[in-house]
Order: structure tokens, then sequence, then C-alpha cells
């Protein structure tokens, strides 16, 4: 640790923000070396949907994997859900994985030879929920996410949008504190993407907080609020200037 | 400060859901790979199924022979010339203590044939033995049809058929009262046995009372065998008493033997053969582990966003490990379970066509079952590590 000063109060479950990182920096050790953030700070409020765009390689992927808590930072604190993750172990930050956070990713990741309800209740299998259970919840999860009618469906019998729907449902199933998606609409034509996009949009008027990172600016524009990151800085959140963002309803 | 953080849990259910959904996926490639486990735990159930069969079936010819019986012959071999037991050995054995029935065997060196208009060099390996009549209590053996020589036929041409010699003549009924030819004469066929338990060479000849033997045939009465039956207590005693008994001028032309004793030595003996095909099962369960630990070293590797996936939805490094254990675990049972069906099925096979009682013993087939869940672990485990090992990131960026 290079600041003698002791690290602020960050992680505390009465505080509004369901995701805070301060001065985050993140090196992979090459080599070559690479600084994929560069003293990056954000905080995301519970209810809030906000998009990520970057040119490719600006450190948007390194940026949500550190909120998921899949990587760790090189220096700078990280809370998520309250929990500031210096003190977690790996164990841990695996349960804060399985409990408060959801991902969405651009490949998708189905169990292809899963159903579609499977591949749902997938995300609750780390929680020692009994499958039966499981299964309804993922029921109306894919309901919600408007694939009531595919549940049965094994993986490969979908199409590119049912798949993505059925990763979101995955990701929504625990009510989780955030969602991370990682450009869900990449693999997506744009009709699809839309579609996608208004998923996020339908879940987050309904109390989801959502981080969605993006190529297309055109997308993060419509979205209530847009972080710009470069070379692993964050030029540019309009939720800093913004005003509050909407508070949520019961999750 | 937020509350504490319940661990991640996977339940016995999921744990192995999961893992039978791994390796139904790649359901041909996981055959293969349980094959080789296969093999080995048939081999090993085969061969210790086989070898208990065959022991306990020489242990049930040694009950069914009685561990009393000692046999009398001439010694052979070089040296001894051509020995012979006096013609009054049988009653003089007869005089030792706690000998319970002596009966003389005579060979006579002549064939037996359906008739005598048959070839003479036509035997069929059918020999004609003259014996005393009470050498089917002596041998344990038994009527089949008709009755076996007596005090009053002896001396007249009639003969018992072995039952290897009733099938080869042909003769499988005594109606119309069938003779054989026998030295050129007619015998008239009065019964027929079953099978002796261990006199193989009864079996095959035609039964002839001595004195008809001696007129008739015109063989000495120096018998060939003499069989004794002692008390079971002091088989050793009668052992030393018998080579100066029956032959007391030339004992040392005298080999008294125990046939139930050698079968004791061969049933406790563990062949040589059964320890080489042990080795091969083992060298196979060895290579079917191998087969394993590949089959599993590949999954990992191809399954990685699959484990990066189950990190991102809360699994820890300890849930990856238990899932490509279990994994490797169920690729090994079913490679056991294939095994133990197959060793199973091939000792009972074997055993039926040999005539053996089956036995399997339950250690071969728990052992069995056990050493492919031992090896299956084992072999499971590195590969399991690597997949734990890998960090969530590393995980999914592989596509
Ligand atoms: N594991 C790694 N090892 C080394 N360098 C890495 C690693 N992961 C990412 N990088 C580098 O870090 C930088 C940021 O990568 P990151 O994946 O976060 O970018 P991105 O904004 O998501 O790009 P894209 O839009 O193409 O997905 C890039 O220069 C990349 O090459
Ligand atoms: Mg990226």
């Amino acid at each position: 640790m290079d600041d003698a000063v002791p690290a602020p109060a960050i992680g505390d479950a009465t505080d509004a923000f369901v995701a805070r990182l301060e001065d985050v920096v993140k090196d992979y050790p090459g080599p070559p070396r690479v600084r994929a953030l560069d003293h990056a700070s954000l905080q995301i409020r519970t209810g809030e949907l906000a998009a990520i765009v970057g040119p490719s390689g600006s450190g948007k992927t390194t940026l949500l994997q550190i909120m998921g808590t899949l990587d760790r930072p090189t220096s700078g604190r990280v809370a998520i859900a309250g929990y500031d993750l210096d003190v977690l172990s790996d164990r841990e930050l695996s349960a804060l994985r399985a409990q408060q956070i959801g991902f969405v990713f651009q490949q998708f990741f189905l169990l292809e030879r899963e159903t579609a309800v499977e591949n749902v209740a997938n995300g609750l299998i780390y929680r020692g929920i009994n499958t039966r259970e499981r299964r309804e919840l993922a029921a109306t999860a894919l309901e919600r996410v408007g694939l009531g009618h595919r549940l049965q469906h094994r993986a490969f019998q979908l199409s590119g949008g049912e798949r993505q729907r059925v990763a979101v449902a995955r990701a929504v199933v625990g009510r989780p504190a955030i969602v991370l998606a990682d450009e869900p609409t990449g693999n997506l034509d744009t009709r699809r993407a839309d579609e996608i996009i208004e998923l996020l949009e339908q879940l987050n008027r309904d109390g989801v907080t959502i981080v969605v990172i993006t190529h297309s600016l055109e997308v993060a524009e419509r979205l209530p609020r847009l972080i710009r990151i470069r070379d692993g800085q964050i030029v540019d959140d309009s939720g800093i200037t913004a005003t509050m963002p909407r508070v949520a309803g019961p999750s | 400060m937020p509350e504490r953080l319940t661990p991640s849990r996977l339940s016995a259910r999921n744990i192995l859901h999961t893992a039978v959904v791994g390796v139904n996926t790649r359901r041909n490639r996981s055959i293969m790979s349980a094959i080789g486990i296969a093999i080995g735990i048939a081999a090993i159930v085969g061969v210790l199924g086989l070898s208990n069969s065959s022991r306990s079936n020489l242990i049930n010819q040694i009950d069914a022979l009685g561990t009393n019986l000692i046999q009398v012959q001439p010694q052979t071999g070089i040296g001894v010339g051509t020995a012979q037991l006096p013609a009054t050995a049988a009653g003089t054995i007869a005089r030792i203590p706690n000998v319970q029935a002596v009966s003389q065997e005579v060979a006579t060196g002549v064939n037996v044939y359906r008739s005598r208009y048959v070839p003479s060099d036509f035997t069929a390996g059918l020999s004609v033995t003259a014996v005393d009549p009470n050498i089917l209590t002596t041998l344990h053996g038994a009527v089949s049809q008709g009755h076996f020589l007596n005090a009053a036929n002896i001396t007249y041409p009639v003969a018992v058929l072995g039952a290897t010699a009733a099938h080869a003549l042909g003769i499988v009924s005594l109606d119309g009262a069938p003779t054989v030819s026998i030295g050129g004469q007619n015998f008239t066929v009065v019964g027929i046995l079953d099978p002796f338990p261990l006199s193989p060479a009864l079996d095959s000849s035609a039964m002839v009372g001595i004195p008809a033997a001696v007129s008739i045939l015109g063989v000495s009465n120096s018998p060939t065998t003499i069989d004794v039956r002692a008390n079971p207590d002091d088989i050793a005693a009668v052992l030393g008493a018998l080579a100066a008994t029956a032959n007391p001028e030339n004992p040392d032309q005298i080999a008294a033997t125990s046939p139930t004793a050698q079968l004791q030595a061969k049933a406790a003996a563990t062949s040589t053969l059964t320890e080489l095909l042990l080795g091969l099962g083992a060298v196979a369960l060895l290579v079917g582990g191998v087969g394993i630990a590949n089959i599993m070293v590949i999954t990992v590797l191809e399954r990685r966003s699959e484990i990066g996936l189950r990190r991102a939805l809360g699994a820890t490094r300890r849930h990856i490990m238990v899932q490509f254990i279990t994994e490797s675990l169920i690729l090994a049972a079913i490679g056991g379970i294939a095994g133990v069906l197959l060793g199973v099925i091939a000792t009972v096979v074997f055993a039926e066509l040999q005539n053996w009682g089956v036995i399997i013993p339950a250690i071969a087939v728990w052992g069995g079952l056990l050493a492919a869940l031992v090896i299956g672990g084992i072999a499971g485990l590195y590969p399991a590590l690597r997949a734990a090992r890998l960090s969530p990131t590393e995980a999914l960026r592989s596509t």
C-alpha cells in the first residue's frame, strides 16, 4: 500500500451506492505491461441504468470484471453492495457474486444441452436453493423477459436474441444488487440488439440496477447515464452532473 | 457494516446433476474413456471369480471323494523294474488297524467293443478293469441303471459300464440285455454307473469280476491298484504301515498316495496364470486411469468458458474442483460397473461350461468398484485442480 492515509470508510450498507470504485488501477503484468485502468473512480447508485462506452482496448471489460469481483484491482478501493472487496476472501467473493451480482456476456455462455429453464435456474445453483424452487423462479424470470413460451427449449434450439434473453433472465433471477452486461448486443443484429436494450430498460424500470458496456454510442445515448472511458481513464460521466438517479422501487 | 455473506453452496444433488450433464454431453468420448477401466475390472473380477469357482469345484470333489482315500500301486520308475503287488496284498492291508474298506482293481490290458465284428484297433479308448464288488462304496460311485457286480455274478461273463464307456459304446438302456465283446467273448451288460467323483479311468472302463477276468480273460490276479478307506483321523498311521504290509519283501516297490491330499494342495495353490491375469488386469486399470485423466484434461481445456461462467455465477474454486472430480468418478463408476458385469458374466458362462458351481467373491465386486472409484478420483484430481486454479477472467476470455 502506497498511501499512509487510512482508507475512507467505503462499503457501508446504508449508502445508496451499489458499486463504488475509488482510484482503481489495474495493471496486466505482461510483458508488455498494460495499464488497463488508470486511476478510475466511479459510483453506481441503486436503481441506475448506466452505459459505459469507449474505444476497443480502453478498459471497459476490465472495469466490469473488477466491478463484478471477477478480478481484483492492482490498487484502489472497490465496494460492491456495501462489501469492501479488500477484506473479502476468494470464497466470500464467490458468495458475493452468487447473491449480489448478475452477469450478461456477449457470448451468452449458455449450457447448450440444457433447457432455457435449466440455464436460468443455474443462476441460483450456488445459492443452495432446491431445484424445484429454482425452476419456478427461472420460469418466472423467463416470462419476465418474454420467453414464457420457450421454457423447455434447449439452448442450441434458440435464436441469438432468445439466447441473450435467457442469459438476461439468468442474470436477474436471483434479484442481484447489480447486473453487469458486457456488450450484450455485440452478437446480435440491430433489431435484436434494440430489443435487448429495451428489455434492460424495462427491467430497470422495475428496479434492477444495470451497468451495460456497449460499443454503440447510439445505444449509450438512449440510456439515462453515460460513462465514457478512454485509455483506462473515465473521461466523461453524465451521472456526475445529472440529477439524482431514480430511486429504486421495491425489487 | 453489511451482514456476513453466507457462503456459496452447491447441493449434492446439483453436484451430481451437473456432473452427469457434463459426462452426457460428450457421450462417445466418455464411453471410450470408461472402457479401459471396464476391461481392467472385468479381468480382475473374472480371474477372481474363476479361480474361486474352480477352487470350490476342487473342494467339492474332495468332499465327494471323502478325505480318507488312499491308493496303493506298484512303484513305477527307473530301477524298479516291473514291480507287482502281491495277490495277497489286499487281504493283509485289510488287517491294518483303522482301515475301513479295501478294494482291488486289476487292469486287464484288453479292450471292450460293442461286438466282436468291430475292428480290434477301434478301441475308442475304452479299457477293461477287473474290480472287487465293494469298489462302488469305496470310491463313492453310484449305479445309474441295473446293478453292480456282486458275489453271485463275478465268475460269469457280465460287465458293468462306466458312464463314459456306456456312452461311447452307445448303450443307453439295459433293455434287451445288451452284450459287449471283451477278449472275443460276449459279456452281458448288467449295469451302467454314474460318473465317479474322482476316478475318470473307471468311467471309461467296462468293469468285470476278478474271478471272471482270471478264468475267461486269463489275466493274473495281481492287483494294479488297491483303494483303501482309512479312518480319517489315522490316515498318516495307515499310510506309514501300508508299504510294509502290502509287500513285506519289497516295501520300496509300493507307492501309497492320497489323491485328496494332492487335490487339497492344488486347491490351496494360486496358479501363476491367475497371478499373471491379475497383473494384466491391474495394468489395464492403470491404462484406464490414464485414459480418464487424459479425457478430463481435454474436458477442462474445452470447457474453460463454462468454468468462467460458473465462477461468475458464484461457484468457488472448490465447487469447480468437486464438479470435475465427480465427472471423473462417474466415468470410472460406469467403467467399474460395466467391468464387474462383464467379469461376472464371463465367470458364470465359463463356470457353467466347466460344470463348476459359480462363486464370485463379494470382495471382487466391491473391491472392483472401489478400485475403479479410487482410480477415477486420482485420475480426476490433477485436471480438477487445474480447472479450479483457473482465474475467472482467464476462463471467461477463452472464447
Ligand atoms: N489478461 C490480459 N493480459 C494482458 N493484457 C490484457 C488482458 N486483458 C486485457 N488486456 C489489455 O488491457 C486493455 C484493456 O482491455 P479490455 O478488455 O478491458 O478492453 P475493452 O475496452 O473491453 O476492449 P473491447 O471493446 O475490445 O472489448 C487492452 O489493452 C488489453 O489488451
Ligand atoms: Mg471488452
